[in-house]
């Protein structure tokens, strides 16, 4: 096949790729824009297949056991888990890149080959630095999500001196070996095995609850690293590909960063929650609520605005919770769901927690669109969210949170907060909605609660 | 490799840019599994790193660099489509 057509192909698998995110833009088209991006990929892969003199028998065997590994874990994983996967495939697409960098580079020291340019060498080396880091980073993120690993943030003295060291002097090694290659292998596993360490201490100091924009970032690194691989085999598919995940990626990270009102810098560096605490102490009155008591406030109310937090993924309260939605509305009640950009544990966890349940999209609403009309809203029901719904943020300087935007329930006409116990949220502050004087508190188990309140509206 | 390969990148990086600020953010977690998918075009170079190599290093290293690709490939797209079919409006109104 001639390399004319094949270069021709791979223009009409990049188009596919971007015309399928584009078809992303909305959820009535967003199913056929994975098919076709997913066909772009297909397209891809064959004519790549059609190459002269490939053998094919070992890409047999790494794309049979890839397919079915794929496959399985698709078809099996629980929606709750995919912050899990996300992150576990990020780490993949990271070390194909580092593997297909480390190939190359390989081939170049062998001494029937011709001298590598500069400038290969100096994309082996980027291929492998960020296909190593994405790798590591990820295991360690998915060891965290998937509680395997510590999720608090793990903080030791000298950390980031070493880290800068460990950083320049992988630099040095790349240096030498792009001076050097042929008499420098050990140095390039040196920098393979560095860039994997570096991973793993770049992600340890990252908290469990900034896990979001830590996935964002690594996914913004895989694609990174697939566009450091085109680099180093010079193929424009697998530039423009990377660099549509990099870019997907970026602009997720800035998303979370600012709907936390952090700067990356603070996610990456701080320790977040191991230090801080709020100077001030809460006064009020905690005012508990019966279900029997919710029940008639929930009965005659005109408009209820649900907030699902993380909590009720947990609780796998997200069922009740739309029958319960189901039923208000066949009661004559307007019902919405608002969904903050960090409930959940990945950007739009929550949305596929609901979708799941069978929740109408149309009904999931974005802070922005439904705090303009809260004092119009009749009970705002809080389950499982804690630090995007805290007035402090708003209210107190000295919070934590302050700045960070949340879905303002206080201003509800009367909101009920769902909750085990009285303990403070992910960052560790507490949160002066529970003492408001419209808030109620129905304490007791979310999925337990809910189901209460079903069957008192069926009864 | 030329410079012309720096200037794919950047507009690359641009259309990406543009496109994906117009993704809801109801949709960015099915954005982020697709993602991972569209991040397995790896497998082009991983194909030609195992297929055209008598070497076993190479070969060893291509086999596996196919093997994370496919997984990438396939489990991305599978899981985006179970969930983005899950996102249904509301009953009685017929899916465009």
């Amino acid at each position: 096949m001639s390399i004319t057509f094949i270069n021709l192909v791979y223009i009409l698998a990049a188009l596919l790729f971007a015309l399928g995110i584009k078809m992303l833009s909305s959820p009535d088209t967003a199913r056929k824009g994975n098919f076709i991006s997913a066909l772009g990929m297909l397209i891809a892969i064959i004519v790549t297949l059609l190459y002269s003199g490939l053998d094919y028998k070992w890409i047999i065997v790494g794309g049979v056991a890839g397919a079915i590994i794929g496959t399985l874990a698709a078809k099996l994983v629980k929606m709750t888990q995919m912050p899990e996967m996300v992150a576990l495939f990020n780490g993949f697409g990271g070390i194909a890149s580092l593997l297909v960098g480390w190939s190359e580079f390989h081939m170049y020291v062998q001494p029937t080959s011709a001298a590598p340019s500069t400038v290969s060498l100096i994309t082996i080396f980027l291929a492998v630095l960020i296909g190593g880091i994405t790798f590591s980073g990820s295991l360690v993120a998915w060891g965290k999500l998937a509680e395997i690993l510590n999720s608090k943030p793990w903080l030791f003295p000298g950390q980031k001196i070493i880290n800068a060291l460990l950083f320049a002097g992988i630099l040095a090694a790349g240096a030498l070996l792009v001076i050097n290659p042929v008499g420098n292998y050990p140095v390039f596993i040196g920098i393979v095995v560095v860039s994997i360490i570096l991973g793993v201490l770049s992600v340890v100091p990252i908290g469990g609850a900034d896990m979001p924009v830590v996935i964002a970032l690594l996914n913004s690194y895989s694609g990174l690293a697939a566009c450091a691989a085109g680099f180093v085999i010079d193929n424009n598919l697998l530039i423009v590909a990377g660099a549509l995940v990099g870019a997907s990626g970026i602009i997720l990270t800035n998303i979370m960063c600012k709907a936390m009102n952090r700067s990356l810098a603070n996610v990456l560096f701080s320790g977040f929650g191991a230090t801080t605490r709020s100077s001030k102490k809460v006064e009020g009155e905690v005012k508990p609520i019966s279900v029997d008591d919710a029940y008639l406030i929930l009965e005659a109310a005109g408009s209820v605005v649900i907030v699902p937090g993380y909590g009720m993924a947990v609780a796998q309260a997200q069922h009740v919770v739309r029958e319960l939605g189901e039923l208000l509305e066949a009661n004559g009640t307007e019902v919405s769901y608002a969904v903050h950009p960090v409930a959940g544990r990945m950007p739009g966890h929550m949305n596929v927690l609901l979708a799941e349940a069978n929740v109408p999209y149309e009904q999931l609403v974005e802070p922005q669109d439904v705090n303009p009309k809260m004092e119009l809203i009749d009970v705002a029901i809080v389950i499982g969210a804690n630090d995007v719904v805290n007035p402090d943020a708003r209210d107190d300087n000295n919070s934590p949170l302050y700045g960070m935007p949340i879905i303002e329930v206080d201003r509800a006409k009367t909101t009920f907060v769902l909750k085990r116990s009285m303990a403070a949220g992910f960052a560790g502050v507490d949160n002066p909605l529970f003492f408001g004087t419209n808030t109620r508190m129905l304490f007791g188990d979310a999925k337990a609660s809910i189901t209460g309140l079903v069957s008192e509206f069926k009864g | 490799m030329s410079t012309e390969i720096l200037f794919i990148f950047l507009l690359a990086m641009f259309l990406g840019i543009e496109l994906i600020s117009k993704v809801p953010s109801q949709l960015h977690t099915p954005l982020m599994s697709g993602s991972n998918a569209i991040s397995g075009i790896t497998i082009v170079g991983a194909i030609l790193a195992a297929g055209t190599s008598s070497d076993s290093l190479r070969i060893i290293l291509g086999t596996l660099a196919v093997a994370f690709a496919a997984i990438n490939v396939f489990g991305g797209y599978i899981v985006t489509d179970r969930m983005l079919g899950m996102f249904k409006k509301k009953q009685g109104e017929v899916q465009k």
